[in-house]
């Protein structure tokens, strides 16, 4: 087996900075980092595989992903006012192809909340879609599969 | 008007529900809860599916009739059976998962196998049962069952009155409410499951509760266009609570979406021109055009039907209840088979927008209603006001109690059902 450890450390350190931003709530940088065709998708059932036409946790296009973090950050919506920021951890990337300028990766993930019904924890296994942009990338398409999905989650009030 | 009541002297829990107000230990009492479980869920019927979860022969969905397990299934002649989901052996379930196919039951333990009907075939080594067991009798135990428009109920009172009469005046909107599928039979197509920290009778409320929508909505409200937000805008409007008896309700929000096949020559709504165009140039007509643009966002009303289940506007929303204090909520997404993809697709984007653990409705219902279940361990002498809209009821035209759009009627008729229901004696 052949090992790209430089491609894997580009993909790590861009995935790290988009967890932190997203623990940090840096919405609106997020937001930059993403292709505008992208999609944002928290499926509910992990053998999914037409997103489009399925029910999904969230799925979440260009202007879904503007409302999204508008609802974030505007004080609004009463389950985001006392939000704390989460903390989450990723480790096992693995690429699993780069085809014409396009990185498929995966990766072990892990979202704590501080909610006022204790730390609560979100194991789930993260695929992302990363087209090339420079020497960074930028998301074509991220799915997290959280467990649980298809059984019962909480309410969420912030991105995974 | 009387404020204090005390509660020290009442012994009943039926005496916890008055005219225009119940108790909040209601929410949080576990030895209510049990009572409940008991009185209410395995006295009624109970919805537990609808029957395009379970289209084929050997489909199957499994579900709780309060905390019992169950399995609905279509036998091989696709009749729907409701069944304990319990082996008649050792007592192990026979059936996992949310929903399925499968060709029999197997126990998973000592390998007792059941037919789709919920006869017991075989089972290994059976000559140390001889003379002893008669498989005729060891069949998985089968629940009564009723649909009504392919809503699946069950009871496990064996001598109640039929599912069309405990429906009785909710029928009609339920009619009214499968035009959903835009011409086209309804089908679920997915749910959201979530649960929260709180009684379900909260969600039983909620969902008959126009009053909180502008308050805790705000956020969904602007995220929608300003035609769609003068919609939803309906406070003030023509709307009205119905008790339809029985502890079912029907809160109609928008009067001009409660017949979904009526008015199709209406101005196609801004939000909707994309997707009529879609469906203009796959070469639907136009009147077929416009009934599924009617159709796509849903009804103007919810329906509330006790005690797990509501028609509400889109969706099915069906509450389990898990403890006093715990709730499990499915929001089922609707959708019309056979219909054009780009119509259940659209469906599907708009269920997700505000229902489910992320959309922009649910999560803010739920932070309301923790803090519900959080307030009501406040105090002793703590009541829960549903006197709103009272003093201004009328009749309807079918003859029921009616009041505004954001009076509390329909959640008092749950809780006279709830009361008729408690105050039974539990050896019935």
């Amino acid at each position: 087996m052949e090992l790209d450890t430089q491609l894997l450390a580009n993909v790590t350190a861009f995935l790290n900075i988009e967890a932190d931003m997203l623990d940090n709530k840096e919405y609106h940088q997020w937001l930059d980092l993403w292709l505008e065709s992208g999609l944002y998708i928290v499926p509910v059932d992990h053998n999914a595989t037409d997103y489009a036409n399925a029910l999904n946790v969230a799925y979440d296009d260009h202007q879904m992903r503007l409302l999204r973090i508008e609802r974030l950050t505007s004080g609004n919506a009463i389950s985001t006012q006392l939000s704390e920021k989460t903390v989450r951890t990723m480790s096992r990337f693995r690429i699993l192809d780069d085809v014409d300028g396009l990185v498929r990766v995966r990766c072990a993930y892990c979202l704590y909340e501080n909610n006022k019904n204790g730390i609560r924890s979100y194991p789930a296994n993260l695929q992302f879609k990363l087209a090339r942009d420079g020497s960074s990338f930028k998301i074509a398409e991220k799915v997290v599969k959280i467990m649980k999905s298809s059984q019962y989650l909480t309410t969420i009030s912030y991105l995974f | 008007m009387k404020t204090e009541i005390k509660v020290k002297n009442i012994s009943s829990t039926a005496d916890l529900v008055l005219d225009d107000r119940v108790h909040k230990s209601l929410y949080s009492d576990e030895k209510i809860f049990e009572e409940e479980l008991d009185k209410v869920f395995n006295q009624t019927w109970v919805w537990l599916a609808h029957e395009s979860e379970i289209p084929e022969a050997g489909s199957y969905k499994t579900a709780t009739i309060g905390r019992q397990p169950v399995i609905v299934v279509r036998d091989r002649k696709k009749n729907i059976h409701v069944m304990l989901n319990r082996c008649r052996h050792r007592g192990a379930t026979v059936c996992e998962g949310k929903t399925g196919k499968t060709k029999a039951f197997t126990c998973p333990y000592h390998g007792w196998g059941y037919g789709l009907d919920g006869s017991l075939r075989a089972l290994p080594k059976p000559e140390e049962y001889e003379n002893i067991l008669d498989k005729a009798e060891f069949g998985l135990i089968k629940v009564r069952t009723e649909s009504y428009q392919g809503m699946i109920f069950a009871t496990l009172k064996d001598d109640l009155e039929p599912l069309d009469d405990f429906l009785g005046g909710a029928k009609k909107w339920i009619d009214l409410f499968i035009k959903q599928g835009g011409g086209y039979p309804l089908k679920a197509m997915g749910d959201h499951r979530f649960r929260f920290p709180g009684n379900w009778k909260i969600q039983l409320e909620n969902t008959t509760d126009a009053y909180h929508f502008p308050i805790v909505h705000k956020s969904f409200i602007a995220s929608v266009d300003e035609q769609a937000a003068e919609v939803f805008d309906f406070l003030d409007g023509e709307g009205f609570v119905e008790d339809l008896g029985h502890g079912h309700s029907v809160m109609v929000m928008i009067p001009e979406l409660v017949d979904l096949e009526e008015n199709l020559d209406e101005p196609i709504p801004a939000r909707y021109s994309d997707l009529a165009k879609q469906l203009a140039d796959e070469g639907h007509s136009n009147l077929e055009v416009r009934r599924l643009v009617r159709a796509v966002g849903g009804g103007g009303f919810n329906l509330n039907l006790f005690p797990n289940i509501a028609c509400s506007m889109a969706f099915f929303r069906n509450l389990v209840p898990i403890s006093a204090s715990e709730t499990e909520i499915h929001h089922i997404a609707l959708g019309g088979e056979g219909a054009p993809e780009v119509f259940n697709q659209k469906r599907i984007r708009l269920h997700e927008h505000f229902q489910g653990p992320m959309g922009f409705g649910t999560p803010d219902d739920g932070e309301a209603w923790e803090r519900v279940q959080a307030g009501s361990m406040a105090g002793t002498d703590g009541w829960i006001m549903l006197n709103r809209g009272m003093s201004r009821l009328s009749t309807s035209v079918d003859g029921n109690v009616k009041g505004a759009v954001c009076s509390e009627t329909g959640m008092r008729a749950a809780y006279q059902q709830y009361k008729k229901l408690m105050s039974t004696s539990s050896e019935q």
